[in-house]
C-alpha cells in the first residue's frame, strides 16, 4: 500500500471529475491546501461544491478556484475577505449555503464518524434553522444539521510519516482534520515525509486511516493579517 | 460623560473571574484583555487554541499561528492546540464560561443581531452563532445607540439574529444592563450618566 505520490497533480489522478463535493482544511489562509488547489485549478474540474470554512483571498487559496469559475456552491461560515466572491454571489453565479463555524465543523467530523445527523442549540430561532427538523430534549429545543459526506477531502499538515499519520502545527490545524476524515478519498500536502517510526505514536494528531494519498511540497504560507506589537525600548 | 470604548472594555473585564475560560469577539472586546490584570483568564480562540498570547513582536510573526480574526499572534507556556470540531465541541458543550461580542441590535428578551445586514454584503456568521448558543455567559460591548442617535438597546431585533434569548448583559457606553424576567435591568450607569439619561437613549422595556 503505497501512499506517497510525486506531487499534487498525480495524487489527484483519477480522483477528479465535475460536479463533485470536496472537503478543503484550512482556516482563511492558514493550514490551507495550497498545492491540491493549484492542482484543482490545472485540472479545469467545474461545478464544484466545496465545504471550507472561508473561500481563501482575491487570487490566493480558494479564491483561485473563484477566478477559473470553477465553483458552483460554497459550504461556509465566513466569506467576507473577497471580493470576487462577493461579485459572483451578487450576480447570481455562485451559491452559498452559511452554516454557523461549530456546525461546519460537526457536520464534517459527523460523516467521516458515519453519523447521517446531529441536533444542535446552535441557530435555533435564527434563518440557520428554517425548513430543518426542531426537537425538544430535556425543555430545551434543538435543531437536526446533517453530516458531511464528502467525494474528495484535501488537506494540509505539517509531517507525516510514509504510512500517513498526520502532525499539525499549532493552530493550522483548525479544519483540517474534521475536513479528511468526511473524505470517501482523502489526500494530504505536508512540509516533510519523515520515515515510518520517526514520530511519537503518542503525538499523532491524525491516523494514517483517514489519508489515501500523500504529497510533500514547499508551501507559500501567506499571512493574512499581519499583527505586530512594539519591543519595550530599555 | 459616557465611557469610552477602553472604558466600556475595562468595565466588561471586570465580569471575569479568575480561572474562567473566555472567548473574546473582534473590536471592543478584544481590548478586554488588557484589563484582565492578575485574574487567571484563559482566552479561547475559535480556530482551536486555548492560551492565546499578545500579539507578536515584528519578525517573529508565525503564519501556523493566527486568532480567529486572522491576526497574528503568539503563545503562552499554557497554551493547548486543538482542531475546530474539538473547539466547538467545548464551545456547544458549555465548557466556556462567558463570551463578551460585539452586537449591532440587542433586545429586551435577550435577543442578539451581530452578523448580518439584509441587502448590505453578506459576510457570514463565523463561530458567533455557536458562541452564543454554547458558552455560560453571553456578555455584549456595543454603543447604546447608533450615529444618527438611535436606540440599539430595542424591544425587538428588526435584523436577522444570531441567537434567540442568549444575552445574559449588556454593556454600553451609557451603563450596564442585564436582561431578565419581562425586560432590561440598569445595573450601574456610567460615569457622569444620570439614570434618567439611559432610559431616555433606551427604547427596550427598562424594569
Amino acid at each position: 500500500m503505497k501512499k506517497i505520490y510525486p506531487d499534487a497533480k498525480s495524487a489527484l489522478d483519477g480522483l477528479l471529475k465535475d460536479d463533485m463535493l470536496i472537503a478543503a482544511g484550512g482556516f482563511g489562509l492558514c493550514g490551507i491546501p495550497e498545492l491540491l488547489i493549484d492542482a484543482i485549478v490545472e485540472s479545469g474540474i467545474k461545478g464544484l461544491t466545496i465545504a471550507s470554512n472561508n473561500c481563501g483571498v482575491d487570487g490566493f487559496g480558494l479564491g483561485k478556484l473563484l477566478d477559473t469559475h470553477q465553483i458552483k456552491k460554497m459550504m461556509s461560515s465566513y466569506v467576507g475577505e473577497n471580493d470576487e466572491f462577493m461579485r459572483q454571489y451578487l450576480s447570481g453565479e455562485l451559491e452559498i449555503e452559511f452554516n454557523p463555524q461549530g456546525t461546519l465543523a460537526e457536520r464534517m467530523r459527523a460523516g467521516g464518524c458515519g453519523i447521517p445527523g446531529f441536533y444542535t442549540k446552535t441557530g435555533v430561532g435564527t434563518v440557520i434553522a428554517e425548513g430543518k427538523e426542531h426537537k425538544d430534549f430535556n425543555g430545551e429545543t434543538y435543531i437536526m444539521e446533517e453530516g458531511i459526506f464528502a467525494d474528495l477531502s484535501i488537506v494540509k499538515a505539517w509531517k507525516a510519516d510514509e504510512t500517513g499519520n498526520l502532525v499539525f502545527r499549532k493552530t493550522a490545524r483548525n479544519f483540517n482534520p474534521p475536513a479528511a476524515m468526511c473524505g470517501k478519498i482523502c489526500v494530504v500536502e505536508v512540509e516533510e515525509i519523515v520515515p515510518t517510526g520517526s514520530l511519537d505514536p503518542d503525538m499523532i494528531h491524525l491516523a494514517g486511516i483517514y489519508v489515501h494519498r500523500l504529497i510533500q511540497g514547499e508551501h507559500e504560507k501567506r499571512i493574512e493579517q499581519r499583527t505586530v506589537r512594539q519591543k519595550e525600548t530599555a | 460623560m459616557a465611557w469610552d470604548r477602553n472604558q466600556m472594555a475595562e468595565r466588561a473585564a471586570a465580569e471575569l473571574e479568575d480561572g474562567m475560560y473566555v472567548n473574546l469577539g473582534i473590536g471592543i472586546p478584544t481590548l478586554v484583555a488588557n484589563y484582565v490584570g492578575d485574574k487567571d483568564i484563559t482566552l479561547q480562540s475559535e480556530n482551536g487554541m486555548l492560551g492565546m498570547g499578545p500579539f507578536p513582536f515584528e519578525g517573529d510573526e508565525d503564519p501556523d499561528l493566527i486568532n480567529a480574526g486572522k491576526q497574528t499572534i503568539t503563545e503562552l507556556n499554557r497554551t493547548a492546540y486543538f482542531d475546530s470540531a474539538q473547539s466547538f465541541g467545548m464551545i456547544r458543550g458549555g465548557k466556556i464560561a462567558a463570551a463578551i461580542l460585539g452586537a449591532m441590535e440587542v433586545d429586551e428578551k435577550g435577543d442578539l443581531a451581530n452578523w448580518m445586514i439584509p441587502g448590505k454584503l453578506v459576510k457570514g456568521m463565523g463561530g458567533a452563532m455557536d458562541l452564543v448558543a454554547g458558552v455560560g455567559r453571553v456578555i455584549v460591548v456595543m454603543d447604546h445607540t447608533n450615529k444618527h442617535g438611535a436606540s440599539k438597546l430595542l424591544k425587538e431585533c428588526t435584523l436577522p439574529l444570531t441567537g434567540k434569548g442568549v444575552v445574559d448583559r449588556i454593556i454600553t457606553n451609557l451603563g450596564v444592563l442585564d436582561v431578565v424576567e419581562g425586560g432590561l435591568q440598569i445595573v450601574e450607569t456610567a460615569d457622569g450618566v444620570t439614570e434618567d439619561e439611559l432610559r431616555a437613549a433606551t427604547e427596550a422595556t427598562i424594569v
